[in-house]
């Protein structure tokens, strides 16, 4: 299964964290320190496998596409085919471009919670759903339009808070 | 200037982006902040100011909903950067209860991301969970299936499994296919909750969306791995399944890259080689398909690819076919000679498909041969480490030395102490189990020591003590004996290194110890020297120091034995008297027994310390009859009888002797052979006669009889600590008790400069290694100008079996006579695996693995200089050493006569405890008076008759423990 999606820039500041198994805030911390280490080590122009064992635990590896000022990093155990993970980058990644036109890290920055719609589009309690970027873009849509048509009650205080005190 | 300019695009988008990207002006303000932050100190304070801001205001009353939303999104943002929001969570949790969708999506957010699944506030949450499951609102319902599967844990799980596999069969298929992941992930965390659920995964199989039975296929490929057999039944549906989404017969949406559903076909082929795997009926149903498959594969995309590389894995995992396996053969090394610009990735994949392959046909790698050192020698790290695991899994005893070789150069050029265990651990196991010789095992377990230290496995430093005492085994003793003094030779040379790894260390004294002046090459006096140096050049924990000692008093106990005098050296002096003083009661004790031992006659030591004897096995006299006069005698003076523990059980504190230790040592659950086994009554014993094995360190320390048992179950720790637990109660040292049992570590940092000096011959040797660059670890010097017939000789040592074997034996003889140096041995080791070397020294062909140390007789004529070098330090130091060290330097001259001629010592095997895996090495045990060591005293008898001698020579005992010995007594 996919272990985690991040989307981090080259500075390693984090765009997006997706864990699909719990990670306290620390150890995320931490992990992406570990991770960027590694990639930034890493030359130009070579494989986009590495393997995350001294990371994320044995058997797990991680594929990662430099684009721009970001990283886009799946991490995933032996159940996955690494090229197909490259791939499942490049669906994501189109995905997000269609959605912003010529994305670029500050859209992600910007929409970070439009980016786990769409992640959750594609992966699904680390099992990937969807790979089609049309059909993703097309769900992720939807989603926008019905928010949008609910989006007039929101302005409606909320008198009923008090009912959740429990 | 750029970012801003793109804040005030983002800005304008924002504004027409509706719902999605309309964040509030705080949240960007925030952001863009951020961005400009200077250093990561400036970002932590916005952050938490930031932070406290929004802990304000999220809990004023009736914030307006709208806003709080805004409110999380900024939480959710300043954990995401790594600080704590936890104050917030509640806020998420509540929000999830909203009706409006964005909120309710951004509360389910929040939380998913927030929270784990064990955390407090899920019960708050499951009910909600429970009331969109079964909303009517499709995308509400998607979200509550997307919390579900994070959040519901194993207890949970009933409260909400009814509402999830209702919706299996909802209409809308986005939301069967995530009620079947969810349902997956339920099964993830507790198989035994959805056990009678799995009958659902085979069903949606047939589902009518191809999506779905694609969900369907995680589940299954995890039933499928635990197991197998039930699902047999299922290789047809796969198969066809298989066909027709090869076939196309998809709708067009499935299609990616003009693939259709690669997704899908990955997953299929997967699971169909769980399936076929070792079957022959079931593999047969695959054939056709997958050979179909080989032909429609386009290798022109990635995903193309990596279908491609699936069907190899499959072929590979199913009944091997002839056809199949000759195009997965031809795929494969489309892989590996792919062109260069997706070179890297199709290269990482060749490699591994060519790792799954020659598990079926070792053959087929030789085909591929430069492909794969072309990897090896990569700038890419992944693809490198990549070709390493291939090597490690072709490799045969025609070409272990090659392949180790290169491993320790890889393990020398990086510094990732992760990578650098798991390649030392890959080193040895692959010498332990191809080692041509016995020399080449003991040169590259210590280069393995050197360049990864204490990372390596302290088993693997035993079986090293254990392979030089037991040596060839059964060829004549002289190789043994041979084998031994370069053993011996080597580790003076090494230990003119700054650093080395204790364990290394451990070994170092353990050898100079039992051998080091067993050829008669070296002085005691100087080995003693060499060995207080140890102590004192590196800064070594405790274990070494005790190693230490105990290695001088082996020698000193052959040289009592042999009739010379043993002459003090004021450093050993100093030494002796540190660790006399010492806090730890272990070193103290050696150094009392080393102070007896000194005093001893030369009969009497040589008992103590039979020569060379290591490997004798230490006979163990359970019943410990040869005490039963004496106790007869003392009970016939008036002592008492001794009582069980049982029965002494809450006398005094005295009385239970290892118990507590005991328990703790063996952990886990409590532990009853301990008490189980009093010696039958009529036999009364009394605790006094433990032996202490303080020189041996190989063998297990045979205390009395109560926890015999129980060290053989617990093995290793137990062992050691035990012994060391019981003596602890009678010297009343508990709290000393823990260092005893661990070896601490001190100089693990000590691996990346321990390569930089250069003191002698080895060091030398492999700075030349450091200083080419790592790609070319070769012999470039010469072997620049023909780069590819190099690689070709490589390639040869490393697939060409045959040719080199022969050549290997003719050069392993021919090898022998000079083989006392390392470094001499060394090159001439290696260069036995290259074929067409010839033994002729003046124009050796260019041999691929000798590092730059081009004449194998340079290496003799610098080792005698460098020991030499070695040498003058400890004799300027002391003078009245200076003739003895001297003649040592004048025996190193012509070392290799020397070697040659000495007589064949014995060498016997079977370090039987040790080989059980009881390391005891570091702890002996601890007897109440300080006395002799019996090494490996076949009879205990003699042993008591030691100790006694030793009282009599007028070892003073410490202080109280003559008083606890009464106690005992009564």
């Amino acid at each position: 299964m996919i272990r985690a999606v991040i989307v981090m820039n080259t500075q390693g500041k984090p765009r997006l964290l997706k864990f699909y198994e719990f990670q306290p805030p620390e150890k995320q911390k931490e992990l992406m320190r570990s991770v960027l280490a590694v990639l930034s080590g890493r030359p130009d122009n070579v494989s986009n496998f590495v393997e995350a064992d001294a990371i994320f635990g044995p058997g797990t590896r991680l594929v990662y596409k430099h684009l721009a000022t970001l990283y886009f990093i799946f991490v995933f155990d032996n159940s996955e085919n690494e090229l197909a993970m490259l791939d499942l980058i490049q669906v994501f990644v189109e995905t997000m471009d269609r959605c912003f036109k010529n994305v670029c890290e500050l859209d992600i920055v910007f929409n970070f919670n439009k980016m786990h719609a769409i992640v959750d589009e594609i992966i699904f309690g680390g099992q990937v759903l969807e790979t089609s970027s049309e059909q993703v873009m097309k769900a992720v849509e939807e989603i926008a339009r019905l928010e949008k048509s609910s989006n007039s009650i929101s302005f409606v205080p909320k008198a009923v808070s008090g009912r959740f005190g429990r | 200037m750029e970012q801003l300019k793109t804040i005030g695009r983002e800005l304008a988008m924002g504004s027409q982006g509706g719902a999605w990207a309309g964040q509030s002006k705080e949240f960007l303000d925030l952001v863009k902040s951020i961005g400009e932050a200077r250093s990561k100190a400036e970002e932590d304070r916005i952050i938490l100011r930031e932070i406290e801001s929004l802990r304000r205001r999220i809990a004023e009353p009736d914030v307006p909903r709208r806003r709080m939303k805004d409110y999380i999104i900024r939480l959710v943002y300043a954990e995401m950067l790594g600080h704590d929001a936890s104050f917030g969570y509640i806020h998420a949790v509540k929000m999830t209860h909203d009706d409006s969708l964005p909120l309710k999506r951004t509360g389910y957010l929040a939380v998913t991301l927030f929270l784990n699944d064990d955390h407090d506030l899920i019960i708050l949450i499951i009910n909600t969970i429970q009331k969109d499951l079964r909303s009517d609102n499709y995308l509400v319902v998607c979200a509550a299936l997307t919390a579900a599967c994070k959040l519901i844990n194993e207890e949970t799980i009933p409260a909400v499994l009814p509402q999830v596999v209702d919706l299996l069969a909802h209409p809308k298929e986005t939301v069967r296919k995530k009620a079947v992941m969810t349902l997956h992930r339920f099964y993830q965390r507790s198989p035994a909750s959805v056990s009678h659920l799995i009958s659902n995964f085979r069903k949606r199989l047939c589902d009518s969306d191809p999506g779905v039975m694609g969900a369907t296929l995680c589940p299954l490929f995890d039933l499928i791995t635990e197991d197998v057999n039930s699902y047999k039944d299922l290789v047809a549906s796969f198969a066809s399944i298989l066909k027709q989404v090869a076939e196309r017969k998809l709708p067009k949406t499935y299609d990616y890259h003009q693939m259709p559903a690669p997704f899908i076909q990955i997953k299929l082929l997967k699971i169909l080689a769980l399936l076929g795997s070792g079957d022959k009926q079931a593999s047969g149903q695959v054939y056709n398909v997958l050979s179909d498959l080989f032909r429609k594969c386009e290798t022109s995309s990635n995903i193309g690819n990596a279908v491609l590389y699936e069907c190899i894995c499959c072929v590979s995992s199913i009944y091997p076919n002839v056809k199949l396996m000759d195009a997965a053969i031809e795929a494969t090394s489309k892989f590996l000679k792919a062109c260069p610009s997706d070179s890297h990735n199709l290269k990482y994949m060749g490699i591994d498909a060519l790792g799954r392959l020659i598990k079926i046909n070792p053959d087929i790698a030789e085909e591929h041969q430069l492909a794969v050192i072309d990897c090896l020698e990569d700038p890419d790290d992944t693809l490198k480490r990549k070709t390493f695991e291939l090597l490690y899994k072709m490799t045969k005893s025609s070409n272990v030395e090659v392949i180790v070789e290169r491993m320790i150069d890889y393990l020398i050029s990086i510094d990732d102490n992760h990578y650098k265990a798991d390649i030392a651990s890959r080193c040895v196991e692959l010498a332990e189990q191809f080692a041509p010789s016995n020399q080449w095992f003991i040169q590259t377990m210590n280069k393995v020591f050197e360049h990864a230290g204490d990372l390596v496995n302290s088993r693997v430093a035993h079986n090293l003590m254990r392979l030089i005492a037991e040596g060839f085994g059964e060829d004549d003793e002289g190789a043994d004996s041979q084998l031994r003094s370069s053993a011996v030779d080597s580790y003076l040379r090494i230990l003119g290194e700054p650093k080395l790894p204790s364990l290394f260390l451990q070994v170092i004294c353990w050898v100079l110890g039992e051998y080091g002046t067993a050829d008669g090459k070296y002085t005691a006096a100087y080995i003693i020297g060499k060995l207080c140096d140890v102590t004192e050049a590196h800064l070594c924990n405790d274990t070494v120091k005790a190693y230490a000692i105990s290695a001088i008093m082996k020698i000193c106990a052959f040289e009592i034995a042999a009739g010379r005098k043993v002459e003090m050296l004021p450093e050993c002096q100093s030494f002796l008297d540190e660790l006399s003083a010492s806090h730890s009661t272990d070193l103290q004790q050696r150094a009392y027994e080393l102070q007896a031992l000194l005093c001893l006659d030369s009969q009497a030591a040589g008992n103590v310390m039979p020569l060379d004897a290591s490997c004798e096995d230490v006979e163990i006299d359970k019943d410990l009859s040869f005490l039963i006069n004496f106790v007869q005698q003392s009970i016939e003076k008036g002592a008492n009888p001794y009582l069980p523990e049982s029965e002494r059980l809450g006398m005094s504190g005295v009385s239970n002797f290892s118990s507590p230790y005991q328990q703790e040592a063996s952990s886990h659950s409590l532990r009853f052979e301990a008490y189980e086994l009093p010696k039958p009554s009529s036999i009364p014993v009394i605790p006094q006669p433990f032996i202490s094995t303080s020189t041996t360190d190989l063998v297990l320390v045979p205390d009395t009889t109560y926890y015999r048992e129980n060290n053989q179950a617990s093995k290793l720790i137990v062992g050691p600590e035990a012994s060391s637990a019981d003596a602890g109660i009678k010297l009343r040292l508990d709290g000393v008790q823990k260092k005893w049992g661990k070896p601490t570590y001190s100089s693990s940092s000590s691996i990346t400069t321990s390569v930089e000096k250069t003191t002698n011959g080895v060091v030398a040797h492999q700075d030349g290694i450091r200083s080419h660059s790592r790609d070319t670890t070769y012999d470039s010097r010469r072997q620049q100008p023909e780069v590819s017939v190099e690689k070709q000789r490589l390639a040869a040592s490393l697939f060409g079996a045959s040719a080199s074997k022969t050549e290997k034996k003719a050069t392993m003889a021919q090898k022998a006579p000079k083989g006392n140096s390392t470094n001499a041995e060394k090159s001439s080791v290696v260069r036995s695996v290259s074929p067409g070397t010839s033994k002729d020294k003046t124009a050796p062909p260019p041999d691929l693995l000798d590092f730059g140390e081009p004449v194998p007789t340079s290496a003799p004529t610098i080792d005698p200089f460098k020991e030499l070098e070695g040498l003058i330090e400890p004799a300027s130091a002391l003078g009245p050493l200076y003739n003895t060290v001297k003649t040592g330097g004048d025996k190193a001259q012509d070392l290799m006569a020397l070697h040659m001629d000495t007589p064949p010592s014995v060498s016997r095997t079977s370090l039987s405890l040790a080989s059980e895996g009881t390391y005891s090495t570091d702890k002996s045990s601890y007897t109440e008076k300080p006395m002799i060591a019996v090494k490996k005293g076949p009879n205990l008898q003699d042993a008591l008759h030691k100790d006694a001698t030793a009282r009599q020579v007028g070892v003073t005992p410490t202080g109280n423990n003559p008083n606890l010995f009464r106690d005992l007594l009564g």
